[in-house]
């Protein structure tokens, strides 16, 4: 049972994974910034969240899952704050359309 | 297991190393703090799944850290922006 | 075994360019996002090297509040342009400062290789006798016994620094309120940012300050969490900072190196020794100390980013 639920894990940690690799593509290749922000968001809620997710199989016990589920709620919030903070700036800075 | 949890660090560690190219590269302030952000992201993710690896309980900790500053050089490049507005 | 070596390979090599970028960098801005993420990746080094009391260390105070105070640095440092030209070295010094900088790393990379194996010192003695402390962390303590004189000097110098920024300030202003005054966030994302992270940064500082007796972490790590969240708070325009001729501010301030000094001189009454932690009352007092240190440390940073006075009370 554990076994299973570890494997399953690991292949939500492996799509978490997958959405890094996208993340960062978009970051280098994506041709404007706020397109570029779009990819660093998906990294970072999607990305992680997946991780933390694949990751609470593995856990010690109920308060080391609960501090994995933590780690994501505070990379959401911070993550969502600051990318509406760089989105004020980048908008700011652009000719009104 | 283990192998497969390093693995994972490993390659999510490597993307978010190449999105360095963009605090290289920029051009504006803004890319720069993007291309950091995912360097943190990217960390805390490789520290859950090594912590998994190795069992080290603490390493939760520090990833905890790095995700409560997360936003923190954006806080501090926003409010360094309104700073030299006030001025 | 590959997979360890691809991976600690590619640590260092980040470490590296991202510290060629700091150095490198075409603007104070992009050089102090290079050194953020340096202090990530050092912190990742330090995880590598099962060394995480450092790692926790460097995440807060290298990759946290260092970038914060240095990116406050680099917006104050625009309106003196001409100063700073002129008190910038020339090439030649520049590349004299580098060389002698990369031979001395060398020179101690070099040293570190050619240590023995098992290095004699007074390690395994004190990791035996860790213990009697009532520490289950060894660097804990190391850091509060037998190197408690350096942790006492350490956090004294948090004050100093904190005079010398004070110091800063023109003589007006003196007694008056420290740092530029934000505006009050009412919506957006930095006033949603401000309200929700404290509450549980301050449960995460706390619980990091207090494992650290017997799992790495330390008042120095949770006091520097403690401080960002002020920071938060005062960024967004929610609280004030106090006067700096405030008694609570002074108090708070020396509470932590005050506490470690007294309960040293306890320990030359009792114990017959300066710093000695006398055994009847060793980890109650420990913890309080420790606890004061806490407060004092984060105090201290954050008056240090807060900066001098600027303004009357």
């Amino acid at each position: 049972m554990s076994a299973a639920l570890q494997f399953l894990g690991l292949l939500l940690a492996a799509a978490g994974a997958f959405f890094f690799v996208a993340g960062s593509a978009g970051l280098i290749r994506f041709p404007d910034q706020l397109s570029r922000l779009h990819a660093l968001t998906k990294a970072d809620n999607l990305g992680l969240g997946l991780v933390a997710l694949g990751l609470l199989p593995f856990a010690a016990g109920v308060f080391a899952a609960l501090k994995l589920l933590v780690i994501w709620a505070l990379v959401l919030l911070s993550g969502a704050s600051a990318a509406q903070m760089v989105a004020e700036r980048v908008r700011a800075a652009e000719p009104p359309a | 297991m283990t192998e497969a949890l390093t693995l994972l660090a490993t390659i999510i560690l490597g993307s978010v190393a190449a999105g360095l190219w963009r605090v290289l590269r920029g051009p504006a302030p803004a890319d720069r703090l993007m291309a950091a952000q995912l360097l943190s992201t990217g960390a805390i993710a490789a520290l859950l799944l090594l912590g998994a690896a190795t069992g080290d309980p603490a390493l939760l900790d520090v990833a905890l850290l790095l995700a409560l500053f997360g936003a923190f050089a954006t806080v501090a490049f926003v409010l360094g922006a309104r700073l030299a507005r006030q001025r | 075994m590959i997979l360890d070596w691809l991976l600690d390979g590619m640590v260092a090599l980040l470490i590296l360019a991202a510290a060629l970028w700091t150095l490198a960098a075409p603007t104070p801005f992009a050089a102090v996002i290079g050194f953020v993420g340096f202090g990530l990746l050092a912190s990742l080094a330090w995880v590598r090297l099962a060394a995480v009391d450092v790692a926790l260390t460097e995440a807060a105070v290298g990759a946290g509040a260092t970038g914060v105070i240095l990116l406050q640095s680099a917006v104050r440092l625009r309106r003196g342009a001409a100063e700073v030209a002129a008190a910038t070295p020339g090439r030649a010094t520049t590349l004299l400062a580098g060389l002698l900088a990369g031979g001395l790393g060398l020179g101690l990379a070099l040293a570190v290789l050619a240590l023995p194996a098992t290095v004699p010192g007074p390690a395994a003695e004190a990791a035996a006798r860790s213990a009697e402390v009532g520490l289950g962390n060894l660097v804990a303590a190391v850091l509060m016994a037998y190197r408690g004189l350096d942790t006492l000097l350490e956090s004294i110098v948090l004050v100093f620094a904190v005079l010398a920024v004070w110091a800063m300030g023109p003589d007006r202003h003196w007694g008056g309120i420290p740092g530029p005054r934000f505006a009050r966030q009412r919506d957006g994302p930095l006033a949603l940012l401000a309200r929700w992270l404290p509450p549980v940064g301050i449960v995460i500082g706390i619980h990091i300050a207090w494992v650290g007796a017997d799992a790495p972490g330390g008042k120095f790590q949770g006091g520097t969490v403690l401080a960002a969240m002020w920071v938060l708070a005062w960024g967004a325009g929610l609280v004030r900072p106090p006067s700096v001729a405030d008694r609570r501010v002074r108090l708070v301030l020396v509470a932590g190196p005050l506490g470690f000094l007294l309960a040293g001189l306890l320990g030359a009454v009792l114990d017959g020794s300066f710093l000695a932690w006398p055994a009847a009352l060793g980890k109650p007092l420990l913890l309080l100390v420790e606890a004061a240190m806490t407060l004092s440390v984060a105090a201290a940073l954050a008056l240090l980013v807060v900066g001098p006075p600027e303004r009357r009370a």
